[in-house]
């Protein structure tokens, strides 16, 4: 069990109280933060690795407090027990794969080194430089380099956010994986709700730097099961034959011919937003406002 | 008349000695400048800068006066230590690791400065201490940082003459070393002996800036710098 209870102020500019965080994550859970950016998701994994430090608060992780304004505990980030993979990688240049890997492991276990380079199938690049490796590989390194340390909680800071389509789905599937094999408490800081609503099992949702929603992905983001289906488009052309009228609209790389009543069609120009509505009774075209 | 080679053997001692001194001093007071966030960290910067732009003269007058046995420095230094710093070679020593403090320092400064802070940052969070981290992590990514601030400082130090004569002198074998004994040959008219210890001079800073350059773009090629 993870009990944070904290407050930050944090120098984003404006009238902002900062961040107020007071949460509990459970042992084994695998926890979404999302939030817009500048939400704060990101100081919550630097104050929890003790990289930031609250101005007031709590952190105990498994009984064990790792902050305590009151009692004036401040573990070191050295002393605290918890992996986190950097959306920069953080990867140190001079050092191989290996070397990387091994860097994080007090004991130099090689048994742990060659069981992390098979489960993230690095061990025929274990002798590179990280310069020389794909985002999705330097990605599984840095993986990889936190679990050596055997974390009590991993945090992934928008771990696959830099990289393609295809590789993130992959990734997607291994860090399930990861996380469901080595028991572990993992907090991912994300805004991209495919990605939470494959990996996460808990949603909390942070925006100016207090939670406003947290639970299931149903709960959080009220996806109550539902008949219809809105596309946003924006308008391309507008088509005019005898007896109808029909616009061309462009939604994300798609471009749909929609009837059109001879009202809206005067009134819409190329160009303009429009949100589609395809229900089981047909279809509806709206003017964003 | 033969050249009289010892001259260029001081000056190359002198700047050997001035960079392992300055390896030793200057890269710890670069990490402590690249990190620090404390407000006497420009007045430190001023102060490191400050042979940039002024004389070695002006320099050299101070550490004169400081060093001489009739101040208080010089006095305790000679009662105590029994050291006598003016026209003394480890006077050209101490004098020479100021004056190229920041041929040293910058560049160091400027490479840790330009590194990430979450190579840092991973390092603590993988549990490595803050001297760890700093001669296993960071100074091995500034390799191109560190080579020049040492070949600069090499250079530089060759090259030194105001400040030498300033608080050295020209006593032959302890302090004379190559740009004062050009300035001397060239005054007593030996252009030849002049002529010779020029040239070694400009081959030399040739040669030395060049494999700067040569080996920083060699290091760029294989991304070891960032």
């Amino acid at each position: 069990m993870i009990r944070i209870n904290i407050r930050k102020k944090l120098n984003t500019g404006g009238p902002s109280p900062g961040l107020i965080i007071d949460t509990e994550i459970a042992d084994h859970s695998f926890t979404a933060l999302y939030g817009p950016s500048g939400a704060g998701k990101t100081s919550i994994l630097r104050i929890l690795t003790g990289l930031m430090q609250p101005e007031e608060g709590m952190i105990e992780v498994d009984g064990e407090t790792w902050f305590n304004s009151q009692r004036k505990i401040n573990l070191p980030p050295q002393k605290r027990n918890a992996g986190l993979v950097f959306q920069d990688y953080a990867l140190f240049p001079n050092m191989s794969v290996k070397e990387n890997l091994l860097f994080a492991s007090a004991q130099k276990d090689a048994e742990l080194l060659q069981q992390m380079l098979r489960i993230t199938g690095l061990t025929e690049f274990q002798d590179q430089k990280p310069h020389l490796l794909s985002g999705g590989q330097k990605q599984r390194v840095a993986l990889a380099r936190a679990l050596m340390r055997k974390p009590a909680l991993l945090l992934l800071d928008e771990p696959l956010s830099a990289l393609d389509q295809q590789t993130r789905i992959q990734l997607r599937q291994e860090l399930r994986q990861l996380h469901q094999e080595n028991n572990l408490t993992t907090l991912l800081v994300s805004h991209d709700k495919p990605e939470i609503y494959t990996l996460a099992d808990q949603v909390i949702s942070i925006d100016k730097g207090t939670i406003i929603r947290s639970g299931t992905f149903a709960e959080v983001f009220g996806s109550a099961p539902s008949n219809a289906l809105t596309l946003r488009g924006e308008v391309l052309r507008i088509n005019q034959t005898l007896t109808n009228y029909t616009a061309d609209i462009l939604t994300g790389d798609q471009i749909m011919t929609i009837p059109l009543t001879r009202d809206l069609a005067k009134t819409l120009v190329p160009g303009e937003k429009v949100t589609l509505t395809f229900q089981l009774d047909g279809t509806v075209i709206q003017k964003l406002s | 008349m033969p050249i009289d080679y010892q001259p260029l053997l001081l000056t190359f001692k002198l700047a050997l000695i001035t960079t392992i001194g300055l390896v030793v001093i200057g890269i710890p007071i670069a990490a402590l400048l690249a990190q620090s966030r404390s407000r006497l960290k420009s007045v430190v910067e001023a102060l490191v800068s400050m042979p940039l732009v002024l004389p070695p003269s002006v320099l050299g007058f101070y550490l004169l006066l400081s060093f001489s046995p009739a101040h208080f420095l010089g006095h305790t230094l000679q009662s105590v230590f029994n050291l006598r710093l003016v026209f003394s070679f480890s006077g050209l020593v101490i004098g020479s690791m100021i004056y190229s403090l920041p041929f040293m320092v910058h560049p160091v400064q400027g490479g840790l400065e330009s590194l990430p802070a979450s190579l840092r940052e991973a390092s603590y969070t993988l549990g490595k201490s803050k001297t760890e981290t700093f001669f296993k992590v960071l100074l091995p990514n500034i390799k191109p940082a560190l080579i020049t601030g040492i070949v600069l400082t090499f250079a530089h130090t060759l090259g030194e003459f105001g400040l030498v004569l300033m608080i050295g002198g020209n006593l032959p074998g302890v302090t004379r070393v190559a740009s004062i004994a050009i300035y001397d040959a060239a005054e007593s008219l030996d252009f030849h002996a002049a002529n010779v210890y020029s040239a070694i001079l400009l081959v030399i800073s040739f040669i030395t800036l060049l494999v700067v350059y040569l080996v920083n773009k060699h290091l760029a090629k294989k991304r070891l710098a960032i």
